[in-house]
């Protein structure tokens, strides 16, 4: 059984059929890509995942654990982090609260101790903080740990949206466009950040991406999807190199004339 | 055949009073719609258009038909003073703080309208072309003021919906409402449209307010009444012109059957109970649309 | 300019920031314990109501500021916490039960109304929480056997052990007290991970469900703690005035709570106390100044009201951050002196819709 497996997963908005059919199965402790045009439905994957929608058919499993129907918060217990295509972060709190807060998930306290602040609840809150000062540590975010997210850039609020999903101490990890609106300079960090979190902490990393060099730097395999369907899998090179796939992303010859 | 009768009758005045909620909510929508303010001096609107038809009718002795008109223009201007003065100084600034100023408002009005000679505290009613009269229709007794209400609300709406559709203005002001900054990119002066909205809104306070009189009489809690066009708005889905309408005329309705059939204390209740109802099982309202976030 | 040098996590989750911080507050409660030497009773029977105002204005910060979601029917659990108070000292319930127990009365019935509209959203939300407080309301008038109606109930003074709370000073400790424990825990709360939830919620409700908060959770312990406090204020309230009935709990009284709120500076505890001391004592300052004006207005009932309007409008003008949205601009502006920028706190107008969700 592999890592994380997805089944035959449609869903239709409207008329519209988002997702129709789409498998694929993610060893553990790999890089896998999901790429496609704009529309293929890689968000509505990730969005399906997330338990956001109900699927209309077909299921996924992590580690043999049916995930299809449990509650959207539930997502988190089961080890699952992800970031979003247009940033979520919690804007007016500080970095560190945004990656504090992805420490929730491993609480182990109720709210009457919280109101008294007993003595579980201070070694809680030092334990959150020593685990995301290691975060911060590993993506190199000192400079902005106490500022507001609002007033930071782009590429640093894309940064702290990493590590704030990798506070919550993920298996698998879910990314969502993250070299989008970045430079040359942020998307190398970004790929040896990506090396780093597969190699060192051994999170199986599950990307949507548009960046096709970025993909094939980094992807251990990678799934092409257009109109919600696969279109096939693979090695990058073979993905990348499939006619339908160019097709999809270039058009065909007839159309430039 | 009379129990037929009454019920239609209560249902009647329902429809009318709710009518009025319905203008009231109209207006409040309106402005929610184009300037997303929510207004909640709607009421005191409504209260002021009461006050000031109320003294051109019984102190200056105009007609009915002349005090609607001049009443309209009135607080039409009162809508643009108030949206050239104060709400224009906040554009952009986060909603809570324009709710407060608009809360502030209300307080204020409410207030001044009790220190002016001649309005104060008192109660005063006034004579309207439909005072006393009444309709029949086989065992059917209706007052002409319900029936007038109606019907004036009937009228108020043909004409709104068709400067909504086929006037420059009103597509202009639709569109604002749908996108602020696109509308300025098209060459359409977003701050006329904001002041013609709260013009038009204050407006339609005013008619529900000289409306409204002789029913409730004018005093200067009136304002009150602009508390129900709250879930009228809601009920029928915020953003939603005919909606308002609709949510208006569903909640006096109810509260016209409550107030007849079930014992006292249920009148007021009753509209607030469907509005909850109707909100747990459709939380966007009857007409409105659910806007999740797209992420 | 300070900065503070870390050595130890706990200095990011203590209480004070400074050891100056720390000492000013303390000095500030000292000066809150010789006051009644100083002020004669009329005033130091404001300062009471301050703290009870400034109590339930906690409890509404922590719904509205912290956890993003409106509530214009507090006055419901103000008038539960009221009388549930009066009821069960009226029975020999002794008040240091009745107390606790009437905002745990208030913050069950937080459960019953906010469990079902959990999932509503700003506006609609405001409207079904008034649509509650009228619900309660009604039902506070029509229940006459337990309530008595619209004639009212007399309240006992409250008493702990040995001493009854019946004179203006013993109150107003009483009051301080109490509000000193509720900024407390409130701050605890805040703090501690339902605290970051709550303002996460607030702030992205989206991705706080990808954090794995439960949000109908969530929102419904907000309703909870909300409603606790407000209720503890309720008992206050009701034992100060010894009378209480339906008409002091109105809507009037749930739109003022939002004002409070938010005048004082949305988010943020200090302003919950600011807003309370904002409304009561601004109808104080206008009686005083009333002398001043022309014989005709001066007589006026209506005119205390119409400036408080016309002020609330004014300080929204001005300060759309609220009194301590520019008590934090002004301490800001004197750490930086003679740095500061001019426009530090300018505020990029959001004119869109999708921008102001």
């Amino acid at each position: 059984m592999a890592f994380f497996e997805a089944e035959n997963i449609s869903i239709s908005f409207g008329g519209i059929r988002a997702l129709n059919r789409v498998s694929f199965d993610v060893h553990e402790g790999e890089i896998f890509s999901i790429i496609g045009p704009n529309g293929a439905g890689k968000t509505t994957v990730f969005n399906c995942i997330n338990r956001f929608y109900d699927l209309d058919q077909g299921s996924f499993c992590l580690e043999n654990h049916d995930l299809s129907r449990i509650k959207p918060h539930a997502v988190a217990d089961m080890g699952i982090a992800r970031t979003f295509q247009n940033i979520e972060l919690f804007k007016n709190m500080t970095v560190l609260d945004n990656l504090i807060l992805g420490r929730h998930c491993r609480r182990r306290t109720n709210f009457l101790k919280e109101t008294f602040f007993v003595r579980a609840v201070r070694d809680q809150e030092i334990e959150s903080r020593e685990k995301t000062e290691e975060i911060i540590d590993f993506l190199d975010l000192e400079a902005y740990r106490e500022q507001l997210v609002l007033n930071l850039p782009y590429g640093v609020q894309k940064t702290v949206e990493l590590g704030r999903a990798l506070a919550m101490d993920p298996r698998l990890l879910l990314l969502d466009e993250p070299s989008s609106g970045l430079n040359v300079e942020e998307t190398d960090d970004l790929s040896f950040w990506m090396s780093d979190i597969k190699e060192e902490l051994g999170i199986t990393i599950l990307l949507v991406e548009h960046n096709v060099g970025f993909v094939q730097q980094i992807s251990d395999r990678v799934l092409a999807l257009n109109f919600g369907e696969v279109i096939t899998h693979g090695s990058p090179k073979e993905v990348l190199s499939h006619p339908e796939v160019m097709k999809a992303y270039l058009g065909e010859e007839d159309d430039a004339s | 055949m009379d129990v037929v009768n009454e019920v239609l009758q209560t249902v009647l005045s329902g429809i009318s009073i709710g009518c009025v909620y319905g203008l009231v909510a109209l207006g409040f929508v309106l402005i929610y719609k184009a300037t997303e303010v929510i207004n909640f001096a709607q009421g005191e609107l409504l209260m002021l258009g009461a006050f000031i038809s109320y003294s051109l009718i019984h102190m200056l002795n105009f007609s009915y038909l002349a005090a609607l008109v001049v009443t309209i223009i009135v607080m039409g201007l009162l809508g643009m003073l108030l949206e050239r003065s104060v709400l224009r100084l906040l554009v952009g600034e986060p909603v809570y703080a324009i709710v407060i100023v608009t809360i502030g408002m209300s307080f204020f009005f409410r207030s001044v309208v009790s220190m002016i000679p001649g309005w104060g505290t008192d109660t005063h009613g006034f004579q309207t072309p439909f005072t006393d009269k009444i309709a029949r229709k086989g065992d059917l007794v209706i007052s002409w003021e319900h029936l007038s209400i109606i019907l004036i609300t009937i009228a108020l709406i043909l004409i709104l919906f068709s400067f909504f559709r086929y006037t420059r203005i009103g597509t202009a002001m639709r569109a604002t409402s749908q996108n602020q900054l696109a509308a300025v990119y098209m060459g359409i002066s977003v701050t006329k449209v904001f002041s013609l909205t709260w013009t038009i809104a204050a407006a339609l306070g005013g008619i529900g307010g000289i409306l409204l009189s002789p029913i409730t009489f004018v005093h200067m809690n009136m304002g009150f009444i602009g508390l129900k066009a709250f879930p009228a708005a809601v009920l029928g889905g915020f953003g939603s012109l005919p909606g308002a309408i609709v949510g208006g005329v569903i909640i006096g309705i109810t509260e016209s059957l409550a107030g007849f059939y079930l014992p006292r204390g249920w009148k007021d209740v009753a509209a607030w109970i469907i509005l909850i109802g109707v909100l747990i099982i459709r939380p966007q309202g009857l007409f409105g649309i659910q806007e999740k976030k797209k992420v | 300019m300070r900065f503070l040098m870390k050595t130890d996590y706990y200095q990011d989750i203590q209480l004070f920031k400074y050891r100056s911080t720390f000492f000013w507050y303390l000095s500030l409660v000292m000066a809150c314990l010789i006051l009644p030497l100083l002020l004669d009773e009329y005033l130091l029977a404001q300062l009471t109501f301050i703290c009870i105002y400034a109590v339930a204005a906690v409890g509404l910060m922590l719904l509205t500021g912290y956890t993003g979601q409106v509530s214009m029917g507090h006055a419901a659990f103000f008038a539960i916490g009221s009388y549930t108070s009066a009821i069960l000292t009226s029975k020999g319930i002794p008040f240091v039960l009745a107390l606790p127990t009437a905002g745990i009365m208030a913050g069950g019935v937080g459960i019953v109304i906010g469990r079902p509209i959990l999932h509503l959203t700003g506006l609609y939300l405001a409207i079904a929480t008034m649509g509650f407080a009228f619900i309660v309301d009604e039902i506070l008038v029509r229940w006459e056997s337990l309530t008595r109606g619209n004639l009212g109930f007399y309240v006992d003074p409250p008493s702990i052990g040995p001493l009854t709370f019946d004179t203006e000073i013993s109150f107003y400790y009483l009051s301080l007290v109490i509000l000193i424990l509720t900024l407390f825990a409130a701050r605890n709360i805040l703090r501690s991970p339902t605290g970051r939830a709550m303002i996460a919620i607030r702030d992205s409700e989206v991705a706080a469900e990808a954090m794995g908060i439960n949000l109908a959770k969530f929102k419904t312990i907000a309703f909870i703690i909300s409603a606790f406090f407000t209720g503890i204020a309720g008992s206050l309230y009701a034992h100060k005035l010894f009378f209480i009935n339906p008409e002091s709990y109105t809507i009037i009284l749930s739109i003022e709570l939002l004002a409070m709120v938010i005048i004082g500076g949305l988010g943020s505890l200090h302003g919950a106390v600011f807003g309370a001391a904002f409304f009561i004592l601004l109808p104080q300052v206008i009686i005083m100044t009333k002398d001043s004006l022309p014989k005709y207005i001066q007589e006026q009932t209506g005119l205390e009201p119409a400036l408080f309007g016309l002020l609330i409008v004014l300080v929204m003008l001005f300060e759309p951050m609220g009194i301590y949205g520019r008590w934090l601009k002004t301490k800001y502006y004197f750490e930086m002196f003679p740095l500061y920028k001019k426009d530090s706190f300018k505020r990029e107008k959001k004119y869109q819709k999708t921008e102001r969700r």
